[in-house]
């Protein structure tokens, strides 16, 4: 791959994760969001191909393989049985309106450019350039954890700020070990599984997804 | 500048003139056409627009009495600003009239100031449609600049400049830079921005007449005769324009480069084809999408904003 081709699909494929994360606050709808999830493991997949590429480096294929199946795939499809299972709740109710989501989202993402300029300078390869774009990712996930009040938006929120925290380790080592990606990848995989269960166990106790309820003690 | 590419500069923008008030029109009905078809009704001949506007002209002048010198104005200073933006645009040549001042700033604040007119004269006449017509339009032309200028600001990182013919140029040049990522978000950005600012689908039905739902036909709807058909070439030079300049953008190949003839033959070419598909896309949308609550508009805009924002902090990392 020449130097330039490789720098806008790079780019692109970084610039989708984040795409990614702010439609999840846009679209209202949660299957819409469990998309938008999707589109991001499957650009963050796309992140670890072209660096494996480009770095001549099998493992980290096999990582981007990795990804795919569990962040495009697995994950989204457990998600959205989690979506079916209550037809009356197929809407986030954001505690902050989506316009005022989306100009925070566009602050956040100046915040994580400007804060990592230190970073960025430690690393000053093609990839290194792209890591605000990663935080800025993260940071869009970590809003969407605190506005978004349903129990199918909190557990993608996790995983968005799961996948800025991997694009980051892609971008600046340039390629995780697989052992270290498979780990990773098991445990989110597990610890979806897990909010899966308790999130249907909270529907057949209270009647819905909504974790304000949790506040109260209920009989 | 010699008398020469002056000749040749002002040719461009004659064609491109002419091609506007006669195309914008017929890809109108093309619009019409695709949508009725899709839908499984036969539709008007292509041609219809053009005849209702001649039609139009021939009809008696009548005008609200309350009415100020606005009202009258209005229509002229829409047409008159579209003209001018057609003059200098980069639709098929890079080198058009004035290509110095072909900035995209210019570009939109002249299309603004029909917008801004004709809301005005929305209000003049006093009654009530007009005024809440002209109300909602104000509102989403509010929402969408600062989209707007946001996208602006991104399209200028790959050519360095806000001029228009230059940045076509740049991509004509290098095709390397058309898939940027800030000009992707860019990109989506514009196309959300201008459904907004033409008054389409899902902002606004171009062809419902219902109180609650109408927003631009609600503003003109006190014009009848030469005044309306005024109105209407001006609506349909503006989106005839603005996705002219859309496509220069996305493909910008077949765009004139040269100011001969031929260039300029083979530029017109390349531009009809290019705006009958974006047109006939934009229809196949138009077929598939409902209208957007009005108090769920400021989310489509801020969805375009936001774009426009990653664009640009796309282009700022990216280099």
């Amino acid at each position: 791959m020449t130097g330039a081709t490789y720098a806008s699909v790079l780019g692109l494929a970084a610039s989708v994760v984040l795409l990614a994360a702010v439609a999840t606050l846009w679209r209202r709808s949660l299957h819409a969001i469990v998309r938008a999830l999707a589109a991001q493991g499957v650009a963050l997949a796309g992140v670890a191909a072209v660096l494996g590429l480009h770095h001549h480096d099998p493992g980290l294929l096999v990582v981007a393989l990795l990804v795919l199946g569990a962040k495009a795939v697995v994950i989204p499809l457990l998600l959205t049985r989690v979506v079916h299972v209550d037809p009356t709740s197929r809407e986030t109710q954001p505690l902050v309106n989506v316009p005022a989501s989306l100009v925070a989202a566009g602050a956040l993402t100046f915040l994580a450019f400007a804060a990592s300029r230190a970073v960025t300078a430690l690393v000053p390869t093609t990839a290194g350039r792209l890591i605000p774009i990663g935080l800025a990712a993260m940071l869009v996930g970590f809003f969407a954890l605190v506005t978004r009040r349903k129990a199918v938006s909190q557990i993608v929120g996790v995983l968005l700020v799961d996948n800025g925290v991997a694009l980051v380790a892609f971008l600046a080592t340039a390629g995780v070990p697989l052992l270290v990606e498979l780990g990773a990848s098991l445990d989110v995989l597990l610890a979806v599984i897990v909010l899966q269960v308790l999130a249907i166990q909270l529907r057949s106790r209270l009647g819905s997804f909504d974790l304000d309820q949790l506040t109260e003690l209920h009989d | 500048m010699s008398a020469s590419s002056l000749a040749g500069a002002a040719a461009a923008g004659g064609v491109q003139v002419v091609a506007l008030a006669f195309g914008a029109p017929m890809l109108l009905g093309v619009m019409r056409k695709v949508r009725c078809r899709i839908e499984g009704r036969v539709g008007p001949p292509v041609l219809q627009p053009l005849r209702d506007i001649r039609k139009l002209f021939r009809k008696e002048r009548i005008r609200p009495d309350q009415a100020t010198w606005i009202f009258p104005l209005a229509p002229v200073l829409l047409v008159a600003t579209v003209i001018v933006a057609g003059a200098i645009a980069p639709l098929v040549t890079t080198r058009p009239a004035l290509a110095n001042g072909s900035d995209l700033f210019v570009i939109v604040y002249l299309l603004l100031t029909g917008s801004a007119v004709l809301a005005l004269a929305g209000l003049d006449a006093g009654t009530a449609f007009g005024g809440m017509g002209s109300s909602r339009a104000v509102t989403i032309g509010a929402l969408a600049e600062p989209a707007l200028l946001v996208t602006i600001l991104a399209l200028s990182f790959g050519a360095h400049t806000s001029n228009l013919p230059a940045i076509v140029h740049a991509t004509v040049v290098d095709p390397g830079t058309l898939a940027t990522p800030q000009r992707l978000f860019a990109l989506g950005a514009l196309v959300v921005v201008i459904v907004a600012e033409s008054g389409r689908l899902p902002v606004d039905n171009p062809a419902t007449h219902l109180e609650l739902t109408m927003v631009h036909e609600a503003m003109v709807l006190e014009y009848a005769g030469p005044d309306l058909a005024l109105v209407t070439a001006g609506e349909a030079m503006r989106l005839a324009l603005l996705l002219g300049i859309l496509v220069n953008l996305v493909v910008p190949w077949g765009i004139g480069a040269t100011d001969g003839a031929g260039g300029i033959a083979l530029g017109l070419l390349a531009l009809s084809g290019k705006v009958l598909v974006a047109g006939s896309a934009l229809a196949l949308f138009e077929v598939f999408t409902a209208k957007v609550r009005l108090f769920r508009l400021p989310e489509l805009l801020a969805g375009a904003f936001v774009l426009a924002v990653l664009g640009v902090v796309s282009g700022l990392v990216v280099r």
